[in-house]
């Protein structure tokens, strides 16, 4: 499916913003792509127009030499058909499950894929085994933030988007949500596009570097 | 207590008007997603319209159900080639309480589904799913409370309900004859004071239990808990 030669993030895209017109174009080759820039520059935007949650005004996303979006071709694949999995700055856990109803929600779209994950990789993975039958209102920060890590791992994404990760925990979870972030990109193999502000975070994480704004 | 005449009494207002709720709650539910969520020209006029019994005279309501359903009225000979009358029976009271009871369900549905976190539903769409199963899976179950809530605030108002009724299929003991009706007649006739006080104190109970479901119902919709 993708060549060799294709890079991993392949953007370039149109958007209005406020008063002008963001145009964002980079190709990527980084196992983890980072994005940074101010906030209200416009890098959740950007993560919502891969995920096709937003459309460009015109231009072209490809991930791994798949075309998500092509306004001269006439492509734009809906949110379900993508295959990303978003962790969200505001997570966005369903309030009427419980963890594992949340970890299973996108897991029907798993089953139709060569899937790498099973409920317990991952529960072992993110550690949150314990946490499976809880409702979600019931959770900690840090606890809540491996649960969308994990229901976007299972949900049989190609690839992954991360919004601000860890900009709502303490130092010590941060240490290690970005222990878990380094090993999904060396263990699952997954592309990465990662949205920051923080420059100690993105010199640990990210392979390549977008500014934005 | 009760003579087995209002016992009769109030399981016919419970009939009608469970036979009402049940059978105009998927209509209102989609006029309330319309009004919610739709984009589309006349959005506004469904919204009056929605409206209207809620601000009409009912006994201009119950004059034009007798005109659409009445012997020469378009939808009434629509249904006679089927054998079906409204006219004088239960179904007609059932179908005056609907329409008395749809603004009120309507505005409680849409309520509930503008409270709807849409985030989580773009969430639920980057997990794979198609329009259909995010309605299913995230917007019903979170709008539930307020839908039935709108149910039973509805079933409420539709025990109540005199005007529209009287006017339409008139008062006829053991076809038409609600609680209400039953009340207004029982007043018409000296002596008779303490049947209208037993079912008064029944249509207070009614009411007050029906109006408390509601609220608890409706306060679930505030909390994300969904019943």
């Amino acid at each position: 499916m993708s060549s060799e030669a294709a890079p991993v993030f392949d953007i370039d895209v149109t958007v209005p913003r406020g008063e002008g017109i963001l145009h964002l174009s980079f190709a990527s080759h980084a196992a983890i792509t980072a994005l940074v820039g101010r906030s209200g520059a416009g890098k959740t935007s950007v993560l919502d127009m891969v995920a096709g949650l937003l459309r460009p005004q015109a231009g072209r996303i490809a991930v791994a030499g798949r075309v998500l979006f092509d306004s001269v071709a006439g492509i734009d694949l809906p949110p379900e058909r993508r295959g990303c999995g978003y962790v969200f700055q505001d997570l966005r856990l369903f309030p009427h499950m419980t963890v594992e109803r949340n970890l299973l929600y996108g897991a029907r779209r798993a089953g139709s894929e060569p899937s790498l994950l099973s409920l317990l990789d991952v529960c072992a993975l993110l550690g949150i085994e314990p946490l499976l039958a809880r409702p979600v209102r019931r959770l900690s920060g840090g606890e809540a933030q491996r649960v969308a890590i994990g229901r976007a791992l299972l949900s049989g994404a190609r690839f992954l988007l991360f919004d601000e990760p860890l900009s709502s925990l303490d130092p010590a979870r941060r240490g290690e949500i970005m222990g878990l972030i380094e090993r999904i990109r060396d263990e699952l193999g997954l592309p990465i596009l990662y949205v920051s502000h923080d420059a100690a975070e993105v010199e640990r994480l990210a392979g390549n570097v977008v500014p934005i704004g | 207590m009760l003579t087995p005449e209002e016992w009769d009494i109030v399981v016919l207002s419970l009939k009608v008007s469970a036979v009402a709720i049940g059978g105009v709650a998927p209509v209102a539910f989609g006029c309330a997603w319309l009004l919610a969520r739709g984009r589309f020209v006349g959005r506004v006029l469904l919204d009056a319209l929605v409206h209207l019994p809620l601000v009409l005279p009912p006994v201009v309501t119950g004059w034009l159900l007798l005109l659409a359903f009445g012997a020469q009225g378009l939808v009434g000979r629509w249904l006679a080639e089927f054998g079906v009358s409204v006219m004088f029976r239960w179904t007609g009271a059932a179908l005056a309480s609907a329409v008395m009871a749809f603004p009120l369900m309507v505005r409680a549905m849409r309520l509930s589904i503008e409270a709807v976190d849409r985030r989580l539903e773009s969430a639920a769409r980057t997990l794979g799913a198609g329009r259909l199963r995010v309605f299913a899976t995230i917007t019903l179950p979170l709008a539930m409370p307020g839908v039935l809530a709108g149910m039973v605030l509805g079933f409420a108002r539709s025990l109540g309900e005199f005007g529209a009724t009287i006017t339409f299929v008139s008062n006829i003991p053991g076809e038409t004859e609600t609680l209400p009706l039953a009340i207004y007649s029982a007043l018409q006739i000296p002596g008779s004071e303490t049947a209208v006080t037993r079912l008064a104190l029944v249509s207070v109970a009614l009411s007050l239990i029906a109006l408390l479901v509601s609220e608890v119902l409706a306060r679930k919709v505030g909390r994300t808990g969904v019943i």
